[in-house]
């Protein structure tokens, strides 16, 4: 009984609430590239190994945009078209020939496609860290801290775009074809929805999303050419902790591993408290291999 | 002609026996009290419309699924419930609908492997060569059925019915007592179906064969009895002539 | 007993032969549906009844033979293309999308280029009317229907796409008899309408009463063609092609 009051009265409780707090914000932008990763494997069994660079190439586009404009806001809308156009032309050109084929193929084709990427970014802008530089700069109070308002600003960002997006396949007519072809491509096509378009379509939107996560997440972390690697591992553990094609999952496990992240961080290094995401990555797949805010199929 | 059970002298002892074999997957009843004999030597076949439990039957017997209640006997033995590895060793084999051989190996190989299963399985440390019983063994079998000249042709390039011919020699490298045939001549060209009609009339012989079908023609030809299932129950059973005689199952096939 | 030739068919198939990887499934096909025209395809189980809609449709393309829709050779196109020149596809298994509303299934038809909203209103009026179960549910997740349900939401959701021809494979299978007749009523009013239909099927008086032509298939060819009322279930061609 001592031990439990002991236990509460040296609980960092100001600590925890800040951990929470970046927890939340970290989840949010991790939900939002496994959104794309999500929405790529589950509409055409792709899992896609250049989404990490994706990420990074919206980080740089957004360097050189703010460069050349001072706007930060336009750094972003123009990186996620860029992208987006990117991605497209990436499907058609390396992904849509496979079609078919052993999914083997489309892992070396997208795993391809990210060297390509990584060295080109090392070519052209060097291997030193850029910076992009946040569009609004206060603090406010929160404990002993002073919290930066951007934080919750691209929390929000995020919430707000996959937000979007879940409203767009709700309810839009093009959103109905998008969930259609991913549960029966077949029978979509069979439909008159025009599947390869649809495919192209959705890889653009999964390629914008990543671009969007690294221009917001790109003033927290610094831009190089290889910070897409470390996201895209833990991205890929967020989509199958929540269920490999399940929208609403991979939200739910951003924010669950981030947070338990997070707040192992108090206790240890944050470098060691990666294991997290690891740890649950295994016991997911030994106990719910369909995802853990998955319903077990019967 | 009288049938080879008839003209052997009455074993008592079926080969195949099941005993209200019932298979329920929740609400639904895909087999139902289903009681059959096959004897020894007999060709029997296994028909039925659409949804009428014959791959069900089939994949209870072959151990595929576990029967929900009922027993089946294999020479007075009960099987019920074993693994399908297990019931392999005791004596049935089956050919597949969608081919199952292994398209990189030759046909020599593909039977030989079968065959080696039954003999020297832990010998590992002789070369496959020098087991010449088994290669002696895989060469007779691909000879009767009729795939002498491709022993080492890779089975991926053999032809349809080839393969077919190729699986029902894998089956056979295993000495079983019972060989189910799983719908042999899907897809194939009506030359075709009269030489697998040949091949099944020749093995038969010496062995008790089960086959589901749905080529009626082949089926009124080659079996000595045929089992009509309908809606996982036995409806009708008895030679060819009373079957197709029987207006209940005209009924049922032409849904009247 | 004439035959529409080709030249004046909605639909006609010239010898295709289809193979899923080496199994040879059709051996040379042909069969003819003409404008309006209500077709049946009648055959056991296994003899690639459904091998010839798929075709049709351009799940599979044949490796040889010829496909033509109004006159146009369309074998090998992908079925999308098909779906937007007005052929409908209601498969075996109807495959609905499970996790679509009733609603967001038709609109997987509804939402074409050219339809305006008033003829869109005009379509879900008419196929509600037809079947009031579907506008019960309509929010209603596809997969939470019954059989008899899922049923009448794929045929409904072919009609959608207000085609020249539907294909409907094994309609009545599985179905209640009360299920089977309401299946029987919409042949026809489509029928009125003027859609034609190749019904594959193995229910033989309801296929010989819906129908105005009826091949009969076996081992992957047509074996015999004939006019419906002419044909009778006691027939022995029918008990030789269906019968045991």
């Amino acid at each position: 009984m001592a031990s439990v009051l002991a236990f509460f009265q040296n609980f960092p409780f100001e600590l925890f609430v800040i951990q929470t707090l970046n927890g939340i914000v970290t989840g949010m932008i991790l939900a939002l590239i496994a959104s794309g990763l999500t929405l790529i494997f589950g509409i055409m069994d792709v899992v896609n190994f250049a989404h990490g660079e994706l990420f990074m190439l919206g980080a740089y586009l957004g360097v050189l945009v703010l460069a050349t404009t001072g706007s930060f806001w336009l750094a972003l809308i123009l990186a996620t078209l860029l992208v987006g156009v990117f991605g497209a032309a990436m499907q058609i050109t390396t992904l849509r020939p496979l079609i078919g084929r052993d999914p083997l193929t489309t892992i070396l084709a997208t795993f391809g496609v990210s060297l390509i990427l990584q060295n080109y970014a090392l070519w052209q802008f060097g291997p030193v860290a850029r910076k992009i530089q946040e569009p609004y700069t206060g603090h406010f109070n929160l404990f002993y801290l002073e919290y930066p308002w951007y934080r919750l600003v691209i929390a929000g960002l995020s919430a707000a775009l996959i937000g979007g997006f879940w409203l767009f396949l709700k309810y839009g007519k093009y959103g109905i074809w998008i969930r259609a072809t991913t549960q029966d491509r077949v029978m979509a096509q069979a439909m008159g929805i025009p599947v390869p378009l649809v495919h192209t379509a959705a890889f653009a939107i999964g390629a914008a999303m990543a671009a969007a996560s690294g221009v917001l997440f790109g003033p927290l972390v610094g831009v190089n050419h290889t910070m897409g690697l470390d996201w895209v591992l833990k991205a890929f553990i967020v989509v199958v902790v929540g269920g490999m094609g399940n929208l609403g999952g991979s939200i739910a496990a951003a924010i669950f591993i981030s947070l338990l992240e997070a707040y192992a961080s108090i206790w240890m290094s944050p470098a060691q408290a990666v294991i997290v995401s690891f740890v649950v990555l295994i016991l997911t797949l030994l106990f719910r291999p369909t995802g853990l805010f998955v319903p077990t199929p019967k | 002609m009288s049938s080879p059970a008839e003209s052997r002298g009455g074993e008592t002892v079926p080969v195949l026996r099941t005993e209200g074999l019932t298979i329920r997957f929740g609400g639904l009843t895909a087999l139902n009290n289903v009681n059959l004999d096959v004897r020894r030597g007999e060709i029997r076949a296994v028909i039925g419309p659409n949804g009428a439990g014959k791959s069900t039957f089939f994949n209870c017997v072959t151990g595929v699924l576990r029967p929900t209640s009922g027993r089946i006997l294999l020479n007075g033995n009960d099987i019920t419930g074993q693994p399908p590895n297990q019931i392999s060793r005791s004596g049935i084999a089956r050919s597949y609908q969608i081919t199952n051989i292994l398209p990189n190996a030759t046909a020599l190989e593909n039977v030989r492997i079968a065959a080696q299963s039954r003999k020297h399985g832990w010998n590992m440390f002789r070369h496959y060569t020098q087991f010449r019983d088994i290669i002696d063994k895989a060469e007779a079998v691909l000879a009767s059925v009729g795939l002498a000249g491709k022993a080492d042709e890779l089975a991926s390039n053999l032809s349809h019915g080839e393969q077919r011919n190729l699986e029902i020699g894998i089956a056979l490298a295993t000495e079983p007592q019972l060989l189910c045939l799983d719908e042999p001549t899907a897809g194939m060209s009506a030359a075709e179906t009269q030489d697998i009609m040949q091949l099944v009339r020749k093995i038969a012989k010496d062995l008790t064969v089960l086959i589901v079908e749905h080529d009626m023609p082949l089926v009124m030809e080659l079996a000595d009895r045929i089992t009509v299932l309908h809606y996982g129950q036995v409806l009708a059973d008895g030679p060819p002539a009373e079957i197709q005689n029987n207006p209940r199952v005209q009924e049922v096939y032409l849904k009247t | 007993m004439t035959t529409p030739d080709a030249s004046s068919s909605l639909v006609a198939v010239d010898g295709i032969h289809t193979y899923y990887g080496k199994s040879h499934i059709l051996h040379g096909v042909s069969l003819t549906v003409g404008k309006g025209e209500v077709v049946g395809l009648l055959g056991r189980n296994g003899v690639g009844k459904s091998t010839t809609l798929k075709t049709i449709m351009g799940l599979v393309h044949p490796r040889q033979g010829s496909i033509s829709l109004e006159g146009a050779a369309i074998a090998g196109l992908p079925s999308h293309k098909l779906a937007q020149r007005g052929i409908g596809y209601v498969p075996e298994d109807r495959r609905v999308f499970r996790l679509l509303t009733v609603m967001e299934n038709l609109r997987t038809g509804l939402d074409r280029p050219g339809v305006t909203d008033a003829r869109k209103h005009e379509l879900l009026d008419k196929v509600f009317a037809y079947f009031p179960v579907l506008g019960e549910r309509r929010n209603q997740a596809g997969g939470t229907l019954s059989g008899g349900e899922q049923q009448m939401l794929a045929i409904a959701r072919a009609m959608m796409l207000e085609p020249k021809i539907i294909l409907l494979d094994e309609p009545t299978e599985g179905l209640m008899p009360r299920m089977v007749s309401q299946i029987r009523q919409i042949i026809d009013v489509l029928h009125q309408e003027g859609v034609a239909i190749l019904l594959v099927e193995q229910n033989v008086p309801m296929t010989l009463e819906a129908s105005q032509r009826v091949y009969i298939m076996e081992k992957g060819v047509i074996r015999h063609q004939a006019a419906s009322r002419d044909l009778k279930v006691g027939d022995d061609v029918i008990k030789q092609y269906l019968g045991v």
